[in-house]
């Protein structure tokens, strides 16, 4: 019970950096200032993944989110810094302001309201279905079925999220996995033809 | 910490990153706005693998992963995304100088 309490005020802390940190970003007049924003909202994200047993996630993240793609961006905003502009708005604030509000509104309402059918949840309840049924010697086959359907514990969730995930990308999603290969050729070739110009 | 309150945090990073790529005129920032969209979606995605039950799946051991999978992938795809882009910006600023989108779209014609 004390790991999930301090699971829960890891989780709350994490919450409130990610969140004022994207706040941060898309109202900073400052764009560098934006950009290490960003990269706190990263690291925010990364813990998540630790968090929810994504630990390779985890890494992913930190290395390519926060290593790669906000060094970019520090790099981007200081070769074409604009002192004059900063980080100003357009005339669409306010349709914007009331689309974005209005689909978050939405998917919280969503995401509270849903009758979710956890992992953890469905193995729990049908363990104790079993355990109440045992109790007066009769065994509940659908209880029992419902548990080897919905499979996996906390425990063996925490366990098969180390290796299983390499065997799936290059078992199961190995097409997937070498058209990503692809485009990231591509997208280099492009960035750099992009970014080299034409005549030189 | 629940499946609920993981897919809240996610939908607000993803909706507060929408508000900006609207919003913004600068084209780095609205970069930016779309990669915290992208990590609201990543978010999701692994929460929903972290604790839906894979009923569909038969192998529920690949079930669970699922949303990883899917994770790194869009991490990719974000990372080409970024390449590409901040091309887009060194040329703009070369041919204009200036990484503004409303002017940029003032110029069209």
């Amino acid at each position: 019970m004390g790991a999930e309490w301090f699971k829960d005020v890891v989780f709350w802390a994490l919450s409130v950096v990610a969140i004022a940190g994207a706040v941060g970003v898309v109202m900073s007049r400052d764009l560098f200032r934006a950009a290490l924003l960003l990269a706190t909202v990263f690291v925010a994200v990364g813990g998540f993944y630790v968090l929810m047993n994504a630990e390779f996630l985890a890494v992913v993240q930190i290395l390519i989110y926060v290593g790669a793609i906000a060094v970019l961006f520090i790099f981007g905003v200081m070769l074409t810094r604009d002192v004059r502009q900063g980080n100003a708005p357009n005339r669409l604030q306010i349709p914007a302001g009331i689309i974005s509000g209005l689909l978050l509104a939405a998917m919280i309402f969503t995401a509270v309201t849903t009758d979710w059918t956890t992992l953890a949840g469905a193995g729990l309840e049908a363990k104790s279905q079993i355990a109440q049924t045992q109790a007066v010697g009769i065994v509940d086959i659908e209880a029992a079925g419902r548990l080897a359907e919905s499979g996996l514990s906390e425990q063996e969730v925490e366990s098969v999220a180390g290796g299983g995930l390499a065997d799936l990308l290059v078992g199961e999603f190995v097409l997937p996995f070498e058209a990503v290969s692809l485009l990231l050729l591509a997208a280099a070739i492009g960035g750099l033809a992009l970014a080299r110009g034409r005549g030189r | 910490m629940s499946l609920e309150s993981m897919l809240v945090v996610a939908a607000v990073l993803f909706c507060v990153g929408l508000y900006g790529a609207l919003a913004r005129r600068n084209f780095i920032a609205v970069l930016m706005s779309i990669e915290l969209m992208f990590n609201g979606v990543n978010l999701t995605l692994v929460a929903m693998g972290r604790w839906l039950a894979p009923y569909a799946v038969q192998d529920a051991l690949s079930a669970v992963l699922t949303g990883q999978v899917f994770a790194v992938f869009i991490i990719t795809v974000a990372a080409a995304e970024i390449a590409l882009g901040l091309g887009i910006v060194f040329a703009m600023f070369r041919n204009t100088e200036s990484v503004d989108l409303t002017d940029a779209a003032a110029m069209r014609h």
